[in-house]
């Protein structure tokens, strides 16, 4: 019933975002070049960090590898569907159109997070899992069933809590209207998720578990491909993805009731 | 009479621009924020003691961090993202009919923005002396004045490069793509992630040919301390600035023949 209906309303908006995207088609190629170039360049950042004595926070380089594999994985999500549809709230709220939105007889997160599409940002999902592949073979990492469901089952609850932080966020629009540069602090912060969270000094570490939960999304999945995670870590992260999913859900209908349109 | 009535525009379009920048301040403390980086990367170079490997003491490495920070505060561009939006919404077609380059009223904004930004970076710098106190520095009044100038010509060379790269929105509408593809090298060259020296020598070989280093590096080891060529430098950040304008004139005048009013 409710499942087919979104279903299909989600097709129209596949269909009508790529449509309007593939208008730009240059573009597109840029933003291709763009992710081969940023993958590049981390890797180069990463090899000045283990020229010196080949480990860096317990972690050699092989390894290291599969943490950048896992953020190009999830930052190519975050650029195919988070930055264009949560940065178009804060559009939708400065120019009061979000009422249209909440007219429309359907779930109003739904439609604000999955209303466009950026096909540019598939080409580093695809970069991350070849990366990861790789990452496997060098690491001589046996592949089995139970192996490969946890190791999808904390990658999901990654983007659960990387979902949850952006749509965190951009909700905070609705009281503060100008603050559309909230989403840069959060990018700016997600960028020490390529690398192992033990590189950091014990103050940061902290921080980074506790308040914005940066560590769980990358280095965690990357523990589990290293069959170095203890069970209890992985349902640590199932935890908080619930968590997380479910207050940003109850914080964006608190919100609402504080959304007082524009220019009305 | 005539540099009279220079100063009066340059006046007006400054103060013009100061008084809405000062309203987005909240939005301008969160830019400064999001350009904490350095301070990640310094947290990973200092507790890993990768800066063994270069020769460069804990103390000049993290003024070298807290400098490139400053530098980066002060020469961060945007004038593409303000063109192509202006562009496409078809808000050129009156700058176009007055008697100034609208290149002048983005360049007001930036030098608006960057008086708007100062009492937030010097409130992070405060911060950061109150976790570093080792790290205390003053440099002498020649070199403070040699680094300002540096850091002011950084932000020439990427606002030239920026201008260069918007008036390419009178061909192709989005010209925001290769401003993301020209920023992965200014990400990962610039040394704003690593210090230009400890990069390995087959990048070290041709780097200095590249306006990159100049950008952050040279303003930011300048103003710590470190070792740096002022003369070399300054003499190449003078030469990609002269390199740079009359492609931006031609441009220019290229470009405005082709526009064709979007939106009317």
């Amino acid at each position: 019933m409710n499942l087919r209906k979104y279903l299909k309303v989600y097709k129209k908006f596949l269909h009508t975002s790529l449509a309007s995207e593939l208008e730009y088609k240059t573009n597109i190629l840029f933003d291709l070049i763009t992710a081969i170039l940023s993958l590049i360049g981390s890797i180069f950042l990463l090899s000045i960090f283990f020229q010196n004595d080949g480990y860096i926070g317990g972690w050699n380089f092989e390894q290291a590898l599969i943490i950048q594999g896992i953020y190009t994985i999830l930052n190519g999500i975050t650029n195919t569907w988070f930055n264009p549809n949560l940065t178009e709230i804060v559009k939708h709220i400065r120019e009061g159109t979000l009422d249209f939105v909440l007219l429309k007889p359907i779930d109003s997160q739904f439609y604000i997070s999955l209303k466009k599409i950026n096909p540019s940002g598939f080409l580093e999902i695809i970069l991350g899992f070849c990366l990861l592949l790789y990452c496997i073979k060098i690491n001589q990492i046996n592949l089995n069933l139970i192996f490969l469901t946890l190791c999808l089952t904390t990658i999901i609850c990654s983007i659960c809590i990387l979902y949850s932080l952006w749509f965190f966020i951009s909700t905070t629009t609705i009281w503060f209207v100008k603050t559309w540069n909230a989403t840069e602090v959060l990018r700016s912060f997600l960028y020490i998720g390529r690398f192992p969270l033990n590189s950091f000094s014990l103050s940061l570490r902290i921080f980074f578990s506790v308040f914005i939960p940066i560590a769980f999304i990358t280095t965690i999945p990357s523990e589990v491909f290293l069959g170095l995670s203890q069970l209890w870590k992985i349902l640590l992260e199932v935890v908080i993805a619930l968590i997380f999913l479910f207050t940003s859900r109850k914080f964006w209908l608190y919100a609402l009731k504080f959304y007082s349109s524009a220019s009305s | 009479m005539i540099s009279k009535l220079i100063n009066r525009k340059v006046l007006t379009l400054l103060k013009v621009q100061y008084s809405n920048m000062l309203e987005y301040r909240v939005e301008i403390a969160l830019w400064a924020i999001s350009g904490i980086i350095p301070f990640f990367m310094l947290n990973i170079w200092t507790n890993n003691n990768l800066n063994e490997s270069i020769n460069i003491s804990d103390i000049m490495l993290s003024r070298y961090f807290l400098c490139a920070f400053f530098v980066r505060q002060f020469s961060v561009v945007w004038v593409v993202f303000s063109f192509e939006e202006d562009s496409l919404m078809g808000k050129v077609s009156p700058y176009l009919i007055q008697p100034l380059n609208p290149f002048f009223r983005y360049f007001a904004q930036h030098l608006a923005e960057q008086i708007t930004r100062f009492p937030f970076a010097l409130i992070i710098v405060f911060f950061f002396f109150i976790f570093n106190p080792e790290s205390i520095w003053i440099p002498n009044l020649g070199i403070l004045f040699l680094s300002i100038v540096s850091t002011f010509l950084s932000f020439l060379i990427q606002f030239l490069i920026q201008s260069i790269v918007a008036c390419l929105c009178f061909w192709t509408e989005k010209a925001s793509s290769i401003e993301r593809l020209l920023f992965i090298p200014t990400l990962f060259l610039s040394g704003l992630l690593a210090p230009v020296v400890s990069f390995p020598e087959y990048v070290k070989s041709w780097i200095y040919l590249t306006p990159f280093p100049y950008l952050i590096d040279f303003p930011a080891n300048l103003l710590s301390g470190n070792e740096a060529n002022i003369s070399g430098g300054l003499s190449m950040q003078i030469l990609w600035i002269f390199l740079l304008f009359p492609l931006f004139k031609k441009i220019w005048s290229e470009g405005t023949k082709k526009y064709t009013a979007m939106g009317s």
